[in-house]
């Protein structure tokens, strides 16, 4: 799972996916906004097919933390 | 009868906002909006620039430009959702400021989707032989119904007016396909002022323009390629058929991210938002007059317009210019 969030967050972001981690911040790491973590999130939604709360985006700051969540709601 | 739009004008409030005044009034700086809105100015209409005085200034430049005399006008639709008055409608001012005199009006509200709604409206009564020359109308003054003491909103709108000339013939290509999602619409709201405890809450903040901001970018995102899909799917045709997509100017992350879903080149998604900020219903018609008095759009190419808003409402127009 985490392989297809990193391709996914590499797509999003324009960077390449060998160079991300489940460490890797969107923030610092990636200098990702607001509207840039939306559309991340949202292509996750569309693959994983699962519904992130817009109250859980604040506590999403890794790519780890993209895949504890969609465990989450999988489970 | 097919409708074809013949002509095309606007009308751009004198004074302009730039970020940093915006800056001086909420916590913001022109990096962060020009980073996530792609809003550099936006004019602000005032003194005697009333919704209604723009759409008129917009429709009388689209008249002239389709070399149409105003008493050949059948009929004036004006999308808005600030009128200046609830009644008489916005576009029954327009016909007397423009001398309209054989013209029906009525205004048509579906917020940032206005326009293309309205055109649509247009085509059917083309189509059915019932009206010959319609003037279509975005205008909007937007400032009045912006909390300008709220900075995740204030940055983003403007004021203005834009206008087609449709008329009828017998050639050309049109096509559209709309949805409305009311179940949507708590995302993007403005309670009417006009009610019964107005006096004791004057400042009520549902009596201006809320937003949930991921919901409303979501819906767009995803909604917007969905419907151009379906409308090509329909029509037949390929993207590279279409020479550009006229999207409605919320948000330049918002095109971009439409335009990388269809894997179009961004170059075939025009944006002036930096420019004028989110018009509602007269950002189409300005951008398309923009690429109008350009000269880029010439007889029989295809071009797509998109609006997306409140409603939550939403839909494409194929247009063969």
């Amino acid at each position: 799972m985490l392989e297809k969030i990193k391709e996914i967050v590499a797509d999003s972001l324009g960077v390449e996916a060998d160079t991300l981690t489940a460490e890797t911040t969107f923030k610092e790491d990636l200098e990702a906004d607001s509207l840039d973590l939306f559309e991340m999130v949202m292509a996750v939604e569309e693959e994983f097919d699962v519904k992130i709360e817009t109250e859980e985006l604040e506590n999403i700051k890794t790519i780890g933390d993209i895949e504890a969540e969609i465990k989450k709601l999988q489970a | 009868m097919i409708g074809r739009i013949c002509g095309t004008g606007s009308y751009i409030p004198k004074v302009a906002w730039d970020n940093n005044k915006l800056s001086e009034m909420v916590d913001t700086n022109d990096e962060w909006i020009q980073e996530r809105t792609g809003v550099v100015r936006r004019h602000i209409a005032s003194g005697e620039e009333t919704t209604s005085y723009m759409a008129a200034e917009a429709a009388k430049a689209a008249l002239a430009d389709a070399s149409l005399a105003p008493d050949e006008v059948d009929l004036i639709l004006v999308a808005t959702i600030s009128p200046e008055r609830i009644m008489p409608s916005t576009s029954c001012e327009v016909q007397k400021k423009i001398g309209a005199v054989n013209a029906t009006c009525m205004d048509v509200n579906a917020a940032c989707t206005g326009f293309i709604f309205a055109l649509n409206t247009a085509q059917a009564f083309i189509g059915q032989g019932i009206y010959k020359n319609v003037v279509v109308i975005g205008a909007e003054s937007l400032s009045n119904l912006v909390n300008w003491q709220e900075r995740s909103t204030c940055i983003l709108f403007g004021d203005g007016a834009g206008a087609a000339v449709v008329r009828a013939g017998e050639t050309g290509h049109y096509a559209q396909v709309t949805y409305s999602a009311g179940n949507g619409g708590n995302v993007l709201t403005c309670s009417s002022r006009n009610q019964k405890q107005f006096e004791e809450q004057p400042k009520a903040a549902e009596t201006y323009m809320q937003m949930d901001g991921r919901e409303v970018f979501k819906f767009a995102v995803s909604k917007v390629p969905e419907v151009i899909r379906e409308l090509l799917d329909r029509e037949g045709m390929q993207p590279d058929e279409v020479k550009y997509f006229v999207l409605h100017q919320a948000n330049e992350r918002i095109v971009r991210s439409v335009a990388k879903r269809l894997k179009e080149d961004i170059g075939k998604f025009p944006v002036n938002m930096g420019e004028y900020g989110n018009t509602s219903s007269a950002s189409i018609p300005i951008l398309l007059d923009e690429l109008n008095k350009k000269g880029e759009l010439r007889a029989g190419e295809h071009v797509i317009l998109a609006g997306f808003g409140a409603g939550l409402s939403y839909g494409a127009s194929l247009i063969q210019w």
